[in-house]
């Protein structure tokens, strides 16, 4: 992994609690992804969204981002003016998240918003600009591109929206996709046209993928590599074909946590917090 | 005697028909599971069956009494509800104590301080939760008041809408165990309804697939987990969800 | 630091202290807020002036001292003496004392009343909801001082009658907002369980729908006491509000307008009196906003 197109190292995030001291929800997490499939798992307060928010400057104060190293292609992300960051949050590195309707602005046509991702980006006559919208949802298999650029939001169903959302961060060629639970709002059968779709575009376009999820089965299949965050920190780095051999005990003890299909056991194991730290 | 019997079930939304004539039986002590995708009306036919879906024909009957279309305390008492969203379903500016007054309240039943620390302890829930507000516990413990809240009036049925699928993985595997044990102490009946198959399998005696407003398969568990099913609807949601499992 | 400890404790041991725990998180949030505190800190002069106004006020504020008229600040007469030769600031002193009367009874008059028609009409719906709203639409379509004119002219001037008359014109505007809220809280899910238990619509309105309104009324209330004050005020000018010889600041104001040129003091002091009490509140309003913002304090 000699191209690595993000670096982090010892990245860690605070916020103040009510009582005046802050605290630690990402703690020295470091990690590299070049041009592949990276999952982030754990469960919510493991610090995995606010890792992938980090990465892209998007914690407001009072939070507070500090890290050793956070480059995306050799350039400091921290060092970085609002104005340069803006141009790489977009054509740099985009971000998928996790509900459409929270995402899209209600009043815009869907098409206009795809295009504004890209007029933002480059300068393009409008017809160009037209055509690459139309061809970015026919990429994310909307059947009907013509008919879904001119609706509103609130008419698309909720894997049309998601497509449409996909459609938004890829259209700009972005060198790394940050997908923060992108499915978790759908249904399994969308979910998995959905995640297909992204695989596809990521493979074709050779870029690199964060993957958010708290879904460990999810990952293991959409990834090549997971780490497995708990508490603020990575506690298990593998490939992703290997996640059955996982040593930590909190991604053990996750693993057997999930109902099967084929489940007979009378009772589901249960973490021991105390063992992991916890309360 | 069934302990809830569904016949003909056709509920609306103003002038939308969300389900056609759904029809089942679940026997007293059995935990029955409705399956299907958003918008198959799985949740509908709970919320018809609950008293808050108001538009609907056909006939419900729980413990043999036929049901009215709105919500009557004899009526809550057999039966209760638990939610999918544990963060919206306990009101924010009350203790978890004043919730779990409510029910005791509304049905004029004494000695509240010994009931209520009772209702924390059968859902292990530790005593000192209960001064604290829903904000100040984890989404698991909230279910965990949500469902103490439900069964605080000894009902027999118990109706629970997707009660895991908003909860961490850890924390669902503890409300999965906690909700097979009170049904095994208290022989409850359990409808439920999910969009999870293997949640089915751990939790559930028969399911039946809904989609688009009807039901296209009733099955045992058995038959669930020896891919058994018929209908090409059902193989292909248990396919989807092979080696898939968090709710 | 016990105490401290006691307050904030993560896991009350009683209903009485989980209460005042929130109490004392509300009053800390408040006291991050320098505008808040200094509006608390005026609202609180006010209220200590009003109860302490005897031992506070220097003279009688009714005596009249005609030798004594119009004399400009002194170290006798804190802000002068007007036409009648009665002590200004003795008046301001006790003039607090009408001012928060009619500010606390139109706020406890109209804030509930609009409260209950709006928690009403957004829980009940179809026609219930039609013919409070249609009400509360008829009111709101008159512009309040004039409406309040008109309910002093029919009722006859005077303290009282103001009070109610500013109360009638000013809950309509409650009532919208908390059914606005209601209308949301209605729909959610801990409301369908508490109906699903057998509540009663009384029980549910009552004890669930609310107390979640309360907050966005008090701050509303406190913000519109300004308005409530400046009313008053503008009642006691026209002649219409308190009646001579009572030391309301909005009729002080009004008498002083003869002399504002050379005895500017007369009718300055009282407005004074009017623009700082109202800021108080302005600013208590905006501290309390911030402070009970259901995004702070429920947290994630």
């Amino acid at each position: 992994m000699s191209d690595a197109l993000l670096e982090v190292e010892n990245l860690r995030v605070s916020f103040p609690s009510p009582r005046g001291e802050r605290v630690e929800v990402v703690r020295g997490v470091s990690f590299r992804v070049g041009r592949e499939r990276l999952g982030i798992v754990g469960e919510s307060g493991s610090g995995k969204s606010i890792t992938g928010r980090a990465i892209l400057r998007l914690i407001r104060p009072p939070g507070r981002v500090t890290a050793d190293r956070l480059a995306f292609r050799g350039r400091n992300l921290l060092d970085l003016s609002d104005t340069a960051m803006r141009e790489v949050r977009g054509a740099g590195i985009s971000m998928v998240m996790q509900d459409p309707k929270f995402s899209l602005n209600p009043v815009i046509r869907v098409g206009d918003q795809i295009a504004e991702a890209l007029v933002t980006h480059e300068r393009r006559p409008s017809r160009e600009v037209r055509r690459r919208v139309i061809e970015m949802l026919q990429a994310v298999r909307i059947d009907d591109p013509e008919r879904v650029a001119r609706l509103y939001p609130h008419q698309l169903s909720g894997g049309m929206g998601q497509r449409v959302m996909i459609a938004m961060m890829l259209i700009a060629r972005p060198d790394l996709l940050i997908a923060d639970e992108p499915t978790s709002a759908l249904d399994v059968s969308v979910q998995a046209q959905v995640l297909d779709i992204v695989d596809a575009l990521v493979r074709d376009e050779g870029m690199g993928l964060i993957f958010i999820s708290h879904d460990l089965d999810l990952v293991s299949s959409y990834c090549d590599r997971i780490l497995v965050m708990h508490r603020g920190e990575i506690v298990e780095e593998c490939a992703a074909g290997r996640l059955r051999e996982a040593r930590h005990p909190y991604t053990r003890g996750l693993l057997a946590a999930v109902p099967r299909l084929d489940d007979t056991r009378e009772e589901l194991p249960v973490l021991d917090r105390r063992a992991m730290g916890g309360t | 005697m069934s302990a809830l019997s569904v016949r003909n079930l056709s509920v609306s939304y103003g002038d939308r028909r969300v389900t056609h004539d759904v029809s089942f039986d679940v026997a007293e002590g059995e935990s029955f599971a409705l399956v299907g995708e958003s918008g198959s009306g799985k949740s509908t036919v709970l919320r018809a069956i609950s008293g808050l879906a108001r538009e609907w024909t056909g006939d419900i009957s729980a413990l043999g009494a036929p049901r009215g279309h709105r919500v009557d305390r004899a009526f809550a008492r057999q039966c209760q509800m638990v939610f999918q969203d544990p963060y919206g379903s306990l009101h924010p500016r009350k203790t978890i104590d004043a919730t779990l007054a409510e029910p005791f309240l509304i049905h004029g039943i004494g000695d509240r301080d010994r009931r209520i620390v009772a209702a924390l302890e059968a859902v292990g829930l530790d005593r000192r939760y209960r001064f604290r507000f829903p904000h100040q516990l984890s989404g698991g413990q909230r279910q965990r008041v949500a469902i103490a809240r439900a069964l605080v009036v000894e009902p027999r049925i118990l109706l629970l809408d997707e009660p895991t699928s908003a909860l961490d993985v850890s924390v669902q595997a503890e409300v999965l165990n906690l909700l097979k044990r009170l049904r095994r102490e208290q022989g409850l009946t359990y409808v439920l309804v999910t969009h999870s198959l293997p949640v089915v399998s751990f939790l559930a005696d028969r399911l039946a697939v809904m989609r688009q407003g009807r039901i296209v398969e009733t099955a045992t568990v058995a038959q669930l987990r020896a891919d058994e099913l018929r209908d090409p609807y059902s193989r292909e949601l248990r396919r989807l969800s092979q080696g898939r499992a968090t709710a | 630091m016990a105490a401290v400890d006691w307050l904030l404790d993560d896991s009350p041991s009683s209903r009485l202290q989980a209460r005042i725990g929130r109490l004392y998180r509300l009053a800390l949030a408040i006291a991050r807020n320098p505008l808040a505190v200094a509006g608390a800190v005026i609202v609180g002069l006010l209220v200590l002036t009003a109860a302490f106004a005897p031992w506070i006020a220097t003279q009688d504020p009714i005596v009249q001292s005609l030798g004594d008229r119009l004399k400009p600040p002194s170290a006798a007469h804190w802000m002068g003496t007007d036409e009648l030769g009665r002590d200004i600031w003795s008046r301001v002193v006790f003039g607090s004392r009408i001012t928060l009367t009619i500010v606390l009874l139109v706020a406890l008059i109209a804030a509930p009343a609009g409260l209950v028609v709006g928690a009403v009409a957004a829980y009940a719906g179809g026609w219930t909801d039609r013919v409070l709203m249609g009400l509360t639409d008829v009111f709101l379509s008159m512009p309040k001082l004039i409406l309040a004119l008109a309910f002093v002219a029919a009722l006859g001037p005077g303290i009282e009658n103001a009070i109610i008359a500013i109360a009638i014109t000013s809950w309509p505007g409650y009532a919208r907002i908390a059914r606005a809220e209601a209308l949301v809280i209605r729909n959610s899910e801990f409301i369908a369980a508490v109906e699903l238990q057998g509540a009663s619509a009384w029980r549910v309105i009552s004890t669930n729908i609310l107390p979640l309104c309360v907050s966005s009324m008090i701050i509303r209330v406190t913000l519109d006491m300004a308005g409530i004050i400046l009313t008053a005020a503008g009642l006691g000018f026209i002649g219409l509000g308190a009646q001579p010889p009572t030391p309301e600041w909005g009729a002080m104001i009004s008498r002083g307008r003869s002399f504002i040129l050379d005895q500017w003091w007369v009718a300055t002091m009282p407005g004074f009196a009017i623009v700082l009490v109202s800021l108080g509140f302005c600013f208590l309003g905006d501290g309390l906003r911030d402070a009970l913002d259901p995004k702070r304090t429920e947290g994630k």
